[in-house]
């Protein structure tokens, strides 16, 4: 199968010519980025809100008019014609190329940010930084950042990439609406609304982003500013607890995380926009499942043990957290019964044996008493709250997040973030798993093995698994993007809700089976 | 006890799986086309590039040895009855205990002159698709004959390549052999929407030698001659028992097998596309080969070799399929031409590109079957509601019970209920019950 031409296109089906109307749009899509490049090369004479609103107009005109080309000139439906083929798409030198330039462009974001032309405290910003502050000033009165760069960007990628995923999935209401959803969050919620309020002389604040995936909402300077903003201050930070302790939960109880992940967050929005042609690059080996939810889980315990130093810091004013020895008892057996609980909940998905889960689980006691009596007989000791947290920034909140987080799509697909690393999906995905009344039921025996939904499942789970087997889906992992239901040819899945059988969503119920009851599911 | 398995298909891999979920026999898997399984009905998009052929395995390749499956590589040639052995092409052989016979179907020739030409394939196995691929560089147009699922399909591999192609239907109307008209002229519309050359009331004459036995061109019965670099042939498959004839095995279209899928001869055991039932359960036909009955068949026959009597049974008709971008699903007795007793409901989208059809007894009232283009019903209530004999009120009362089509889709349940209103001049009407909960209370009642 290897004859196929590689192409450079990324939607797909590929086009084997472009008509006119195309290179035009790319064109002006490369007329709009070659602006930034001059601006980033320091052009003095295109630094200018004419020049930026130019370039953003071009960027997007021209990402439009050549994915309307592509997707409505065929019948609508299902376009993965050649995504396999792609250069771009299935880990070709392209694909190679994107992730680098990608990835190198996150580096210098987060870590270089002088390059692309921040000013330090007295001087101005000179280069990109500089090209975009009409339009920070504009919306909120300062001079632009690297991250009102970022942002912009950012939102120009989701809007561009959104029409054009509904123009791909121009047949499919679910998709519409959602895609519109997450274009509107981001613009409104993410992008504007924050920028505004800093020009009402309200603090910076997303409604959209709540701690865990927030990770910096209990911080000092953030729990600072906002008590020290009246009660429009005081608002934001209930806002804020209220989405992570009352109003997450219900909408996650009542629709599944997707809600969040591919309704409104901004990570998700850009893995299912400008990610979309990526998403079939997610491992689907049980393998990477298995890292998956150490990784994802760990993180999650990161950011909790994280966010209680520093709130203890923020009572105490001490960055040291002093623990005291029931404190660490204490502690040490909620983690350990933490773990045992996901073992336990996980056991049929881990594939163990009877003797080797209980093995490991006493492994795991024995590990919990052995920590505990150490720390009776240590005395009290300290975790440097200052130093978890600058850890956290750098390792999860910069490097994961944003730089493998983005940088690696056109490698390991579009939700390499919200798959491995992010708090906030974990901790929904917990939820979903033993709480919620989502899952992907499937349509008795119509099931034929094909594999399409495993392909495009961006999150790597294998559907087909459990579709093969008439069981319903129930993973924590799920977005809730129901592009396994849309690419099935049979019509097996579908996206449902339903409070009835909450405790056992999974059991069979399927008619496939000629001997119920005397197979267990395997 | 050593069980060994001919094909490494749906059917004699459910096989494998379930007698390893039911004993601790040996299995042995054979097959001559690839070391895996994969999925046979996804060779399409091997060839449309929506996956690669890793993709098509439903499992991972160390699941096999995890579940002391083994798999061999090799034709078998011979087989040797009452010695219990097998003999490969290579010259080995391995003895068996029981033996499943799951080869599965070959495409049907007709005699057609020049049908064994190169360029010439059907589409059935890797090798199909590896030879579609091969032969696909610079080929500038393909013919594809039959008017059945795969030749679809197989038209649509080669549209999206944009390679030029040519379907011959001998039928005045695709697949209006199975399909009622209205639904039969839908996928007409479908193919020709799609700018693909669909020629009805053609049939093949002749496949044209280049002189070097390769086929390049065609001629149709009405004289029409169509340069081509590729022939499918799709004019449907039959059960490949070639290799069986001195056997002793009894065959007739296919192998023939009583309900516990067992042939004439003690031990051997023949299930999927290859085998034939000598007593078909009512509606149903004697050779199937459709993917859930080969999985079925696995199922059934390892319960049979696992000592446990267990009836082969497939229940009620369905089936699924996909014509280019409207999908297919059929419940039940639905038939190109409905008999007297059968009434029918027929709701057709103004876009012509989606249909609900009911049908049901005129005069007993209770439902029969339902064929539906470009919406999804759920399995399980349409066989409930079949296998209940519900009258066809109650069902379109609760139609919505039925519906699997996205959140947010279009309904169209009170257009059917209107039909039906209009036609029997009666005033039933929809109750909006749908959710998953009312489904969940339904099929648990």
């Amino acid at each position: 199968m290897s004859q196929v031409q590689k192409s450079m296109s990324l939607a797909n089906p590929a086009p084997p010519f472009t008509d006119t109307i195309q290179k035009i749009a790319a064109a002006v899509g490369g007329i709009g980025l070659l602006f930034m490049i001059l601006a980033l090369s320091g052009n003095g004479t295109i630094q200018n809100s004419t020049w930026l609103f130019t370039s953003l107009s071009l960027i997007m005109a021209g990402t439009v008019i050549y994915s309307w080309r592509a997707y409505m000139t065929l019948p609508e439906g299902i376009k993965n014609n050649g995504v396999w083929f792609s250069s771009l798409a299935s880990k070709g030198l392209w694909g190679w190329v994107l992730g680098i330039v990608l990835t190198g462009f996150y580096v210098v974001l987060y870590w270089f940010p002088q390059y692309l032309g921040l000013g330090g405290e007295d001087a101005a910003n000179t280069g990109l930084v500089a090209f975009f502050d009409p339009l920070s000033r504009m919306l909120s009165g300062n001079s632009a950042s690297q991250w009102f760069v970022y942002g912009t960007l950012y939102t120009v990628a989701i809007l561009a990439f959104g029409i054009k995923f509904i123009l791909k999935y121009r047949h499919n209401k679910y998709q519409i609406i959602r895609t519109i959803s997450v274009m509107f969050f981001q613009l409104g919620f993410a992008f504007l609304i924050p920028e505004i309020m800093q020009k009402l002389q309200y603090p910076y604040y997303s409604f959209t982003n709540m701690w865990p995936l927030n990770y910096y909402f209990f911080y000092d300077w953030n729990l600072n500013t906002l008590l020290g903003a009246g009660n429009v201050g005081l608002f934001m930070l209930l806002f804020g607890l209220a989405m992570v302790f009352i109003i997450s939960p219900t909408l996650t109880y009542f629709y599944g995380k997707r809600w969040y992940c591919s309704w409104v967050c901004g990570c998700g929005g850009l893995a299912e926009t400008a990610g979309d042609p990526f998403r079939h690059l997610s491992d689907k080996s049980l393998k990477a499942w298995k890292i998956e939810r150490w990784m994802i889980h760990g993180v999650l315990v990161f950011v909790t043990l994280m966010t209680v130093a520093v709130i203890y810091s923020y009572y105490t004013g001490d960055r040291n957290v002093l623990i005291t020895k029931p404190i660490a008892i204490g502690l040490i057996v909620l983690l350990g019964a933490f773990v045992i609980a996901i073992v336990q909940v996980n056991k049929k998905d881990i594939n163990l044996s009877k003797d080797k889960l209980s093995l490991l689980i006493s492994g795991i006691v024995g590990v919990i008493v052995l920590l505990a009596v150490i720390a009776y007989f240590t005395g009290s000791f300290v975790i440097d709250g200052g130093l978890l947290r600058s850890w956290y920034g750098f390792a999860i909140g910069s490097a994961f997040s944003g730089v493998v987080g983005v940088g690696f799509y056109p490698l390991m697909g579009s939700r390499v973030w919200c798959r491995f690393g992010c708090p906030m999906a974990a901790l929904l995905g917990l939820q979903q798993k033993f709480f919620s009344r989502f899952r992907i039921t499937t349509n008795g025996g119509q099931c034929i093995s094909c594999g399409n939904c495993s392909t495009y499942c961006e999150m790597g789970i294998d559907v087909r698994s459990y579709a093969q087997k008439g069981q319903n889906i129930v993973r924590a992992s799920c977005v809730g993007c129901g592009i396994c239901a849309a690419v099935c040819p049979r019509g097996v899945l579908k996206l449902e809700n339903g409070s009835v059988d909450l405790q056992n969503k999974t059991t069979e119920l399927k008619a496939i089976h000629i001997a119920e009851g005397d197979v267990r599911i395997l | 006890m050593h069980i060994a398995i001919i094909g490494n298909g749906i059917s004699g891999i459910t096989a494998a799986r379930f007698i390893r979920k039911l004993s601790d026999h040996k299995i042995t898997v054979i097959s001559a086309e690839t070391d895996h399984f994969f999925s046979r009905t996804a060779l399409m998009y091997i060839y449309m590039g929506h996956m690669r052929y890793e993709d098509t395995k439903p499992y991972e390749d160390w699941f096999w040895e995890k579940n002391r499956i083994e798999l061999k590589r090799g034709y078998v040639e011979q087989i040797d009855t009452k010695g219990k052995k097998l003999t490969f092409k290579a010259g080995d052989t391995l003895s068996y205990d029981k033996l499943i016979l799951a080869t599965g179907s070959k495409p049907n020739k007709f005699g057609w002159p020049g049908q064994d030409l190169k360029r010439v394939h059907g589409l059935y196995s890797y090798q199909d698709l590896e030879a579609m691929e091969k032969y696909s560089d610079g080929l500038k147009r393909a013919v594809v004959v039959g008017g059945g699922l795969i030749g679809l399909e197989m038209a649509e591999m080669f549209h999206s390549r944009h390679i030029p192609v040519t379907i011959l239907v001998r039928e005045k109307s695709y697949w209006n052999g199975v399909m009622p008209p209205e639904e039969s002229e839908m996928i007409n519309r479908e193919i020709y929407r799609h700018k693909i050359d669909l020629q009805l009331s053609e049939e093949l004459d002749e496949i044209i030698d280049n002189g070097q036995g390769e086929a390049c061109a065609v001629v149709t019965k009405s004289g029409k001659r169509i340069e081509c670099g590729f022939v499918g042939l799709t004019a449907g498959v039959s059960p490949n028992i070639k290799f069986l004839a001195d056997t002793g095995i009894e065959t007739k279209r296919g192998i023939l097998v009583n309900e516990h899928l067992e042939t004439s001869i003690p031990d051997v055991y023949a299930i999927g596309d290859c085998s034939e039932q000598r007593e078909p359960k009512p509606g149903r036909r004697s050779v199937e080969a459709i993917w859930y009955t080969g999985r079925m068949m696995g199922e059934t026959v390892a319960y049979n070799i696992c000592g446990k009597s267990v009836a082969y049974d497939p229940g009620i008709w369905f089936n699924s399929a996909k014509f280019l971008d409207i999908e297919y699903q059929v419940y039940g007795d639905v038939r190109a031409n409905q008999p007297e007793a059968h009434k029918m409901i027929y709701w057709e989208h103004p876009d012509g590109r989606k249909s609900i059809r009911i049908i049901y007894d005129e005069d007993q009232g209770h439902i029969v079957g339902f064929n539906l283009m470009g919406v999804r019903f759920r399995h399980e209530v349409c066989e409930k509601w079949i296998r209940e004999k519900t009258n066809i009120e109650a069902v379109i009362t609760n139609l919505g019970l039925a519906n699997f089509d996205p959140e947010f889709y279009e309904k169209h349940e009170a257009e059917v209920v209107n039909i039906y209103n209009l036609q029997s001049e009666k005033k039933v009407s929809l109750k909006p019950e749908r959710s998953w909960n009312k489904v969940f209370a339904f099929l648990k009642s």
